[in-house]
């Protein structure tokens, strides 16, 4: 009775046509590596195309709405570029080993890869590919099973990025940064990394995003973490991207009996901002810390989406993430935890809150629970509001000014995810960035 | 061993017994012609005898209906409906025509009565029992059984103050203006796949009218009942409470044990006008199949309330037990300044059940408020999702919610799952979620054994602690009944 599927052939947007001539024209250029993993990736893509508002999953990110047209994939980048990266700002105060790309291609003059600890292995993606690594060549793609659009764009047309490898027990103190600097013309880039950490090892990863220019362009990154048994990572993401930038990145996790992941995002600026988290937590007794804030202003739109599969027993998730919204920017949060048949013992909570500061602001979140082992803890919170007023009303009676109140309250506000960040000097660069985005207008 | 085994055998016999209201009334028929086109529409909106504005708004609904697709989003799993293969009409043969009380079909006054509904006005519901002396509480009920209004008690009393209560093939005969004036306002045609296939065929149903600054003197409750083979049952009510009014509406149902599924698809409007209130209850007990998934209702409902006036407050209390498949969001359209919405609700699936439900609380208006309490239990190896929306609209200054969504597993073969969406355009709204999952502790359990009580009883107790929240809202009346719901529902998935 009229419900026979019908799938008439869509029209493909002007965007999604683009997408098709560039992988065309990536392939005729001489076979990239990794190009069945390419080819497979693209055509899963090709079957759903960009996904909009009837894809659950990204529903509040109409990314066919939003993508009108795709620039052109990053050329290398010009000396002036390169000169001007020397100054990327982010985290300076950090002793971090870095590792800098410019325009979607990888700067050794400004990266510093000497003396690398033993154990330790940092390697650009195409010097990686071009050698064979065995590792590189077999894990890209596989750390989790994503079946998501943006996630297969970006295996389709990964450009650069690194491998990081952290040998067996060894505990890599120094944060290692990969810092990626937009260049000045509008343009695509394809960012795709992937870090293994070894049995019992340790590593800090930070990974910084900036843009100065005014342009649209447009970022997909992706990095996919291996964590063996005992394994630990803390990692931090930080997106202070153009103005007119859009921003989609994915993370994928897999996590091995017993292994730690601390995972950190801090939105700061770019017109769209997706950060995309698929955490397989494979094996018992694993423990994952998910954090997030968002600092949004003008017409800013991020959106946090984070899946937590619990596959093993008595693992352990924690999720905090916090907005702050002013003008009429616009925060999504979408997580879902679930608990597979046997994962009993899971303790999984989940928690989003956001600060509305203005008349435009808008919040959308959606929680999920999904439970099929019935000895488990699962709980999730939400709360969207603004200020309390009588919180600033006590401010102001001890003489402070309502601005300042305000700023206070809202600084404390987003604190509590900081907090968390082990790193300490890690820990106070993101409060004074935090701080000075939230008291500049 | 043997006493696991025996509790096994124990739970295998109660599974397949447990429900009650399985009978079949052996009544002849009559029966529109089988499948769904425009001639069968005809030939319900002629069995009604409805005006023709009405007809063409039912085939209208049809042709758009024809249009759309089943929506596959719910956690649910079915085969596909054959809507060829149902009888859309159902009417037992000795209905024809108006009657008094005194003049229904005994055996339908028998059915009724095993199920505890009185049809007499001199009884009261089953089950209440009451101290000497203390006046026992009236409800008037309307007995919708198949696809036609078989009785309707209380009405010249209610007449006296003003209120309507009557079938709705009845009002819209003899009140088509009110009829007119509201039907389809809180659910267009065109809102849903099963409120459109509502539209086109829906049969019968209650229709209240309170007027201004009543306060309706009595419960009013319809019972629905399917009976015959291979119907679907797609009933219509629509409930006005004029300002400053005030009415409580429960709603009960039950359906014979049968191995093929049947469709239940129903339409509820609630309106609300200034400073009214609605409160309404279902105590829902739909045949849910047997241990293994075979038979059941599917139940595929949209309820919805519009709180139009200011200060109006409309209320949902459901507990639900029964159906194969409940597809079901009792929501809440706050439009009035200073509305207010709440929804309760026990959701208990057991065996293969699979329940899909929620509520929606769209903020429209200043100041208003509302309220989610959900608790859903699973068992057996059925799956209990959540699925809610509350959402606060740029113009909704001031709006405030509270949700709190619990579920309870028992047993690691069934599933719970939470799917909340939250949306806020405006800076001065406040609203808080919060949602657990867990299994009853064995603590607890130990702790009741341990004084006596049988692992049963201990998990009865802790259900019941567990729900009371929801259960304290409903009528004292259906608070009796659910009580006894629950533990029948849940009996046997200790073991």
């Amino acid at each position: 009775m009229g419900n026979a599927p019908t799938t008439p052939a869509r029209k493909l947007t002007d965007a999604e046509a683009r997408l098709a001539e560039i992988f065309a024209m990536q392939q005729s250029a001489g076979a990239p590596q990794l190009a069945k993993l390419r080819t497979a990736a693209f055509d899963a893509f090709s079957k759903t195309g960009l996904p909009n508002r009837r894809d659950e999953a990204w529903k509040y990110t109409d990314l066919r709405a939003l993508l009108r047209d795709v620039k052109p994939l990053a050329a290398p980048p010009e000396e002036s570029a390169k000169q001007h990266a020397r100054n990327a700002a982010t985290l300076t105060g950090v002793a971090s080993r870095r590792v800098v790309f410019v325009g979607g291609y990888f700067a050794p003059a400004l990266s510093d890869l000497a003396d690398l600890e033993a154990g330790l292995s940092v390697m650009s993606l195409s010097e990686a590919l071009a050698k064979g690594d065995a590792a590189a060549m077999t894990q890209i793609g596989n750390v989790g099973e994503v079946d998501d659009p943006a996630f297969a764009l970006n295996t389709a047309f990964m450009g650069e990025g690194v491998v990081i490898r952290v040998g067996a027990g060894v505990c890599v103190d120094r944060p290692i940064q990969l810092v990626f600097v937009a260049g000045a013309q509008p343009a695509t880039y394809f960012l795709r990394s992937l870090v293994i950490v070894e049995k019992g090892a340790r590593a800090t990863l930070i990974e910084s995003f900036e843009g100065e220019t005014a342009q649209e362009y447009h970022v997909n990154a992706a990095t996919e973490v291996v964590l063996e048994e005992g394994a630990s990572l803390e990692r931090l993401k930080i997106s202070h991207e153009g103005a007119a930038a859009m921003h989609v990145s994915t993370f994928v996790a897999s996590l091995a009996a017993g292994a730690l992941l601390s995972d950190f995002g801090l939105n700061l600026g770019g017109a769209v901002l997706r950060n995309q988290s698929f955490i397989n937590i494979n094996g018992p007794g694993a423990h994952a810390a998910m954090r997030g804030a968002n600092i949004l202003k003008g017409k800013e739109h991020a959106d946090a989406t984070l899946f937590l599969d619990h596959a093993a027993e008595r693992s352990e998730s924690k999720a905090l993430f916090k907005s702050v919204l002013d003008d009429s920017s616009q925060a999504v949060f979408q997580g879902k935890i679930l608990v597979r048949p046997g994962a009993q013992k899971t303790d999984a909570r989940m928690m989003a809150r956001t600060l509305l500061l203005s008349e435009g602001a808008q919040a959308n979140c959606k929680p999920e629970l999904e439970i099929f082992a019935d000895d488990v803890q699962c709980a999730h919170g939400s709360t969207v509001g603004a200020l309390d007023e009588n919180l600033i009303f006590y401010l102001m009676a001890r003489g402070i000014p309502q601005a300042e109140a305000q700023s206070l309250l809202t600084e404390a506000f987003v604190g509590e995810v900081i907090d968390a960040v082990e790193n300490r000097s890690v820990r106070d660069a993101l409060s004074a960035l935090v701080s000075e985005r939230l008291r500049t207008q | 061993m043997a006493a696991v085994e025996e509790t096994v055998e124990q739970v295998r016999r109660v599974g397949a017994d447990q429900y009650k209201y399985g009978f079949i009334t052996d009544i002849e028929s009559d029966l529109a012609p089988k499948g769904l086109s425009e001639e069968v529409i005809r030939f319900i909106s002629a069995k009604k005898d409805e005006p023709e504005w009405m007809l063409e708004w039912r085939l209208e609904a049809y042709r758009r209906w024809l249009t759309m697709t089943e929506p596959k989003w719910a956690r649910v799993d079915y085969p596909a409906i054959d809507y060829q293969d149902l009888y859309y009409y159902a009417a037992p043969k000795s209905t024809a025509g108006p009657k008094s009380l005194d003049e229904v079909d005994p055996e339908l006054l028998r059915t009724y009565e095993k199920l505890g509904i009185p049809l007499h006005e001199r009884e009261i519901l089953a089950g209440v029992e009451r101290p000497e002396g203390e006046e026992r509480p009236r409800v008037a009920v309307d007995a919708v059984f198949d696809s036609v209004s078989v009785a309707t008690t209380f009405k010249e009393e209610l007449k006296k103050s003003g209120v309507i209560f009557c079938p709705i093939s009845e009002a819209l005969r003899e009140h088509p203006e009110l009829v007119r004036k509201y039907l389809g306002t809180v659910v267009p045609t065109s809102d849903n796949y099963f409120a459109t296939l509502n539209s086109a065929v829906f049969s019968d149903g209650s229709f209240v009218y309170i007027p201004p600054g009543v306060r309706c003197p009595m419960e009013l409750s319809t019972y629905f009942r399917i009976n015959e083979k291979n119907t679907g049952q797609f009933e219509r009510t629509l409930i006005i409470a004029d300002r400053g009014s005030y009415v409580s509406y429960l709603e009960g149902c039950t359906a014979p044990k049968r191995d093929e599924n049947q469709l239940h698809a129903a339409v509820v409007e609630l309106v609300a006008l200034d400073d009214a209130e609605i409160k309404y209850s279902t105590v829902q007990n739909w045949y849910p199949g047997d241990e293994n998934g075979k038979g059941g209702i599917y139940n595929f409902v949209t309820k919805r309330g519009d709180c139009r006036g200011a200060n109006s407050k409309i209320s949902w209390t459901q507990v639900e037990t029964g159906s194969a498949i409940t597809w079901k969001y009792p929501s809440c359209v706050l439009r009035g300044d200073n509305s207010r919405g709440e929804f309760y609700s026990i959701a208990i699936s057991n065996g293969r059940q699979q329940v899909d439900s929620g509520t929606k609380m769209i903020h429209l208006g200043k100041g208003t408020t509302s309220r989610i309490i959900s608790k859903g239990i699973s068992a057996g190896r059925s799956s209990n999702a959540y699925r809610g929306l509350v959402s606060a609209h740029r113009k909704a200054e001031g709006a405030r919610n509270f949700t709190n969504c619990d579920s309870l597993l028992i047993g690691d073969a069934c599933s719970a799952h939470t799917i909340p969406y939250i949306e806020a355009k405006n800076p001065s709204c406040v609203f808080e979620h919060e949602a657990t999952t867990s299994k009853i502790s064995e603590d607890v359990l130990f702790y009741c054994m341990q004084r006596g009580l049988s692992q049963e009883d201990a998990t009865a107790l802790v259900v019941n602690g567990f729900v009371r929240d929801v259960l304290q809202q409903l009528p004292m009346e259906f608070a009796v009944e659910a009580q006894k719901l629950i533990s029948v529902s849940l009996e046997g998935s200790v073991g």
